[in-house]
């Protein structure tokens, strides 16, 4: 892991270590899943901030919950099919019911575990979590927008969930750019169709819209890293300024982004959407490209939707 | 333990009016946990008027011992106690249960001054109260966490994952207390999914065990002074045995009650019942 990694939880890690160092308020809970993102180091260097809890998702959440009503600003690490499912009834009810101020960071998001199968893919996360009130989603583009995003997360009161990828997620943000909770960001601009992505998946918007753009299509890129609460006015633009909208996420067709985005169109401004993500099926066996490429999450088949709208 | 007589007597008597008002907030809402919130009546009633430094005028003191109820359901008790004791007047009590009210069936920390975290779903006050326990570490505060279970609670699995890191952390300002009133709602604890033995479980857990008998007014206090005293770096049990409906004959020991709200005879009955207690402290 060296100091200049640029995966979203290596970046994690040294934000919030640094905040963390600043502010003594600041806690990392764990779950026996630490050394994957360095909670050794963090045990080393804010020892009266970390809490390992061992395998016990549930009792860590609700740990979190009494560090939060006591003033401190807790940072639940675990893998995301585990907190997003096994400790869903301590999000919804001990953090969420009471606004409790519980940062959760969802590990291996989507199918990011790769050939560790079905029991280790989060499909179901953000479907699962966006029901729940109180509770804000944020799903980075890459690991710039991961520091940014635990940034916003600690200034925000009321928990945050943030789904990160394994590690070596794509890089999208070249230079410096301006976050806020809740506003997507327009990566390119384009009149023709407009492609809506969360995630590390984004990357493979801003191919396709290159490979658009040879044939003359402009393709607007947005990357939607707020899911919750989703931000209505830049879904509506897209609409009425393109003839459509192409949906790109790592996460079943059910309770997703796309689905997000179908619900606003459908309500505010109804142009054609077609929403790539994993239909609803666990998952073939396969490294994690391999997966994705046989869902059709990739640029040719996000280029291949553009099309469909615009012709 | 010499004991205040008159610290007794006075606890007693608040004891009976927790009762009765629980019996009238149930009347009137036409339901309510009653019989697992007379079981903890005493208990709460020591807690709340004489053991936990609270101020009703400050909720959020950050010096306050904390107090969850983790059974959540037995919050009848809770409400009138929080009542009584200053944090929200006494005629918020007839809206138990009632559209928009406050107090609903269990206990919402957003929506009653007092209550520190909302709870209903058993197994969950544990945990809560170690968080809060290792931020009073973190802060250097004083301030002792506690929190009452139930014993069918108890076949929850997060109660157990919760034993352990307490344990592990060494918390000794955490304190939790089981209402043992030995019956859930498909019948004896013991038949529907037997938790002994549980002073061995808690021990080989590492926790410091007490029993009392947590309907006896002089017991509680004699108890919680020993453990709020013990010096070992150890987390605190207290098993308590109660008798579901204490205090009123009909509803004791009797599963029906576990939720059900009296009609006016039977809590013009139970009223009877716990006055007449009463006239016999005077």
């Amino acid at each position: 892991m060296s100091e200049k990694s640029t995966s979203m939880r290596d970046v994690f890690r040294e934000t919030v270590l640094e905040l963390a160092e600043k502010n003594p308020d600041i806690f990392v809970l764990t779950a026996d899943v630490g050394v994957s993102f360095g909670f050794p180091t963090m045990k080393e260097r804010i020892p009266k901030q970390t809490v390992e809890t061992g395998i016990a998702e549930q009792n860590m959440v609700g740990i979190a919950t009494g560090l939060a009503h006591s003033g401190k600003i807790p940072f639940v690490f675990a893998h995301a099919f585990v907190l997003s499912m096994r400790a869903l009834e301590q999000i919804r009810t001990d953090v969420c019911y009471s606004n409790a101020n519980v940062k959760f960071v969802g590990y291996c998001g989507g199918v990011a575990g790769g050939v560790l199968g079905n029991t280790h893919h989060a499909l179901e996360d953000i479907g699962i979590l966006k029901s729940l009130p109180n509770m804000s989603i944020i799903v980075p583009a890459d690991g710039k927008e991961m520091g940014k995003a635990v940034r916003a997360a600690v200034e925000h009161k009321g928990p945050v969930y943030m789904r990160i990828g394994r590690s070596n997620e794509p890089i999208i943000y070249q230079n410096d750019y301006n976050f806020e909770m809740g506003k997507a960001v327009t990566l390119r601009e384009g009149k023709d169709i407009s492609l809506i992505a969360t995630g590390l998946v984004v990357s493979e918007a801003l191919k396709a819209a290159d490979e658009l753009a040879e044939e003359g299509i402009d393709a607007r890129v947005i990357n939607i890293h707020t899911i919750k609460p989703l931000d209505r006015e830049t879904v509506i633009r897209a609409a009425e300024e393109t003839r459509g909208i192409v949906t790109v996420e790592e996460h079943n067709l059910w309770g997703g982004l796309g689905e997000s985005v179908a619900t606003v169109i459908a309500e505010e401004k109804c142009v054609p959407v077609k929403r790539i993500g994993i239909p609803d099926t666990f998952v073939v066996i396969g490294a994690h490209p391999e997966i994705l490429e046989r869902y059709g999450i990739t640029a040719s088949n996000i280029a291949d939707k553009a099309r469909e709208i615009v012709s | 333990m010499v004991q205040d007589a008159e610290l007794v007597k006075r606890l007693k008597k608040m004891a009976a009016f927790i009762r009765r008002d629980s019996i009238q907030m149930s009347l009137k809402a036409g339901c309510g946990h009653v019989g697992p919130g007379l079981s903890w009546t005493d208990i709460c009633t020591v807690l709340f008027f004489h053991q936990l430094r609270i101020d009703p005028k400050n909720p959020d003191w950050l010096n306050r011992d904390r107090f969850i109820l983790s059974k959540g359901h037995g919050c009848l008790p809770l409400y009138s106690a929080l009542a009584r004791k200053g944090f929200f007047p006494m005629e918020k009590l007839d809206t138990f249960c009632q559209l928009d009210s406050c107090l609903g069936g269990h206990p919402d920390c957003l929506a009653v001054p007092g209550v520190e975290i909302s709870t209903g779903s058993l197994g969950h006050g544990l945990p809560i109260a170690i968080g809060m326990a290792i931020a009073a570490k973190s802060d250097n505060k004083k301030y002792r966490v506690i929190t009452v279970m139930g014993d069918g609670e108890l076949q929850e699995g997060t109660v157990w994952e919760a034993a352990m890191a307490a344990a592990h952390y060494r918390l000794d300002n955490l304190t939790g207390i089981i209402d043992c009133n030995k019956l859930e709602i498909d019948g004896p604890v013991k038949e529907v999914m037997n938790i002994e033995p549980l002073k061995d479980k808690w021990k080989s857990f590492g926790w410091y065990v007490e029993e009392m008998d947590g309907n006896d007014i002089e017991d509680i206090l004699s108890t919680l002074e020993r453990v709020f005293g013990y010096k070992e770096e150890k987390p605190r049990i207290i098993i308590a045995h109660t008798i579901k409906g204490k205090g009123v004959s009909f509803m004791e020991n009797q599963v029906v009650w576990h939720y059900k709200a009296p009609d006016n005879d039977e809590a013009r009955q139970a009223i009877r019942e716990i006055d007449l207690a009463l006239t016999k402290l005077k």
